[in-house]
């Protein structure tokens, strides 16, 4: 078996008495595409926040590992150093910037002086920022925003991108457009979409891990998890 | 992209217009209150870069501005030739303020503890300078003297000529020069990856972080650069006032600071400068009177800025005339549009 891009062993984070993720073993291997699903409050961005080091590990949690590296007890900044870039659930730009602005500063960790300007041109039109790239952020609607998010991942250039829910606020011919550009995000790096619409995880139309209660309840292919009679009920059961 | 139109830049013809005004003053006018002003204008630049572009507001930030004042009073007593002392002067403050940034930035404490710590620094150094009136207080030569502070040090000397004093008139030069070459460093810092980031910092911490860059030193180091320019503030001020006394670091110069800074305009380098001056010359001529108290009309000015233009006078001013000539642009633009649509196409007879 070939290293894996990202691997947790046991993962559990703790909020007082609630266990939002609950010894979870994930494995994520080389130029893979992941789709994580389950219902509200099962721990799917809490996991993710794990990975990043946004929550801080607690001592005999588990372990994870980013391209064998133990990342438990890093800061944030140091993980994306790594290579890891995240669209947070909540847009997380900076509003008061235009667009190009926020796409500069993502280039420019990665990226020298000089070749930011054609990188941010770069990010522009894979995104198709190009109509709003010189309208300052906190302007824009909630799907664009989104999209403005998944440009400043890209403008990192990482091997491991993290999305959750980019499909929110995104309607119609917008969405095809949004699978399309993950498929060419997942051609460099491996991808983990976090999501509640189907429709769109069975567009992207790849392997599968649902959580349920913080826990991994089954994982598997988009077909097979999605006929399981246990996600069905785990999913109309909440959503009733 | 080399520019940034949330940043803005250096426009060179106001500046060579700014510095011209002020270097050919002296020429026609008084420069003792002048100084002074300057002396403020180069405080409020200090605290409007770091407040302003990174978003950090130091409560207390006359506790850089009175210890670039001490220090230069202390060590030009003990050392005569000025040239060290106004290089402590800045450097202090600095090591300082790296030391305290690092302990609040890198300890991640809130926004609203930054204020209470900034500003409970500076009452300490109120409080202990007070105090400091027995003959036991005293640095080398120095004595502290409490209250009554330390008076009759050397001003600063043309460097390497200690029997050549900076006083009067070239005092102001000084002054002008430093604040003009303050401004050019901010605007310098700005301008590089270094002041992009810290904006993107004061807009979203959380997401810069998430790009790979390490918030706290960020912070820490606007943090220290503004205390070196508050601590050479500090050092002119003694220069100027010729004794140093513990209401450098007063509650009150704290509080004016700041509102020179919101009046004038966040996020702007102008907008503190302006800010000071102008405040600072209306206290200085309220001062001469006696009918109302200064800090009130101060607080009313404050109050009605705040609620008539929130976002100070500067980029209100700049907003202003950016609209306008936006519009002017447009209506030529319409107006040539409209013309090219009235003339004949030409080889069109009627
Ligand atoms: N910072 C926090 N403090 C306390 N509890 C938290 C915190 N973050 C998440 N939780 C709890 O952890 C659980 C998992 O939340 P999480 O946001 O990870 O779920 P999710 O799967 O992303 O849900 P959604 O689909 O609604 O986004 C929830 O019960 C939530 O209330
Ligand atoms: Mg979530």
């Amino acid at each position: 078996m070939s290293e894996a891009v990202v691997e947790t062993i046991e993962l559990t984070k703790r909020f007082g008495g609630v266990t939002a993720v609950d010894r979870v073993n994930f494995r994520l291997g080389e130029r893979e595409l992941r789709c994580l699903i389950g219902p509200n409050g099962a721990g799917k961005s809490t996991f993710f926040k794990c990975l990043t080091g946004q929550y801080p590990l607690d001592h005999g949690s588990g372990r994870i590992l980013i391209r064998g590296n133990d990342v438990g007890g890093l800061r944030p900044h140091h993980i994306v150093r790594m290579g890891v870039g995240i669209k947070t659930q909540v847009p997380s730009v900076m509003n008061g910037l235009t667009v190009m602005e926020n796409l500069w500063l993502a280039a420019r960790r990665t990226h020298g002086w000089d070749r930011c300007g054609s990188e941010v041109q770069r990010v522009v039109d894979e995104v198709g920022l190009g109509d709003i790239a010189r309208r300052t952020v906190g302007e824009l609607a909630h799907g664009q925003r989104q999209m403005v998010e998944i440009g400043i991942v890209l403008a990192q250039e990482p091997w491991l991108v993290l999305l959750d829910e980019p499909a929110a606020g995104i309607t119609g011919a917008e969405v095809e457009r949004l699978v399309n550009l993950i498929g060419q995000i997942n051609k460099t790096a491996s991808v983990i979409v976090v999501d509640h619409d189907m429709e769109f995880v069975r567009m992207l139309g790849a392997d599968i891990t649902v959580f349920y209660q913080g826990a991994v309840l089954t994982e598997g292919h988009v077909d097979d998890v999605l006929a399981d009679a246990r996600v069905r009920e785990v999913y109309i059961g909440n959503r009733a | 992209m080399k520019f940034w139109p949330s940043i803005g830049r250096l426009r060179w013809g106001w500046f060579l217009l700014g510095a011209a005004v002020m270097l050919l003053w002296p020429v026609f006018f008084d420069t003792h209150t002048p100084t002074i002003l300057l002396v403020w204008a180069l405080f409020a630049l200090s605290l409007g870069l770091m407040w302003g572009y990174a978003g950090l507001l130091s409560f207390g930030h006359t506790a850089y501005f009175g210890l670039g004042a001490y220090v230069y009073a202390i060590s030009v007593v003990n050392i005569g030739e000025s040239t060290v002392p106004l290089l402590l002067a800045i450097l202090i403050p600095a090591i300082v303020a790296a030391i305290i940034g690092a302990m609040m930035f890198y300890g991640r404490i809130s926004d609203v503890y930054m204020g209470v710590i900034t500003l409970v620094v500076s009452l300490i150094l109120f409080k202990f300078m007070s105090a400091t009136a027995g003959d036991q207080y005293a640095i080398g030569d120095a004595r502290l003297g409490g209250f009554n502070g330390i008076p009759g040090f050397a001003v600063l000397n043309v460097p390497g000529l200690p029997d050549v004093s900076l006083f009067g008139v070239p005092m102001y030069y000084v002054a002008a020069v430093a604040l003009l070459g303050c401004y050019l460093i901010s605007r310098w810092l700005l301008a590089r990856s270094f002041g992009r980031v810290l904006v993107g910092i004061r807009e979203n911490e959380a997401r810069c972080e998430l790009l790979g860059y390490s918030v706290p030193a960020y912070k820490t180091a606007i943090f220290s650069i503004s205390a070196a320019m508050a601590g050479l503030a500090g050092c002119l001020f003694a220069n100027w006032a010729e004794i140093v006394t513990p209401s450098v670091f007063s509650l009150r110069s704290a509080a004016e600071v700041i509102i020179w800074v919101i009046v004038g305009g966040l996020g702007t380098l102008v907008g503190p400068i302006l800010g000071a001056i102008v405040l600072g010359m209306l206290k200085l001529l309220l001062s001469e009177q006696t009918v109302i108290d200064n800090s009130l009309i101060l607080g009313f000015i404050l109050v009605v800025v705040v609620l008539a233009i929130p976002r100070g006078v500067v980029p209100a001013l700049q907003g202003w005339f950016g609209k306008r000539t936006r519009i002017r642009t447009q209506r030529a633009v319409h107006v040539r549009a409209r013309r090219r649509v009235a003339a004949p196409a030409p080889g069109r007879t009627s």
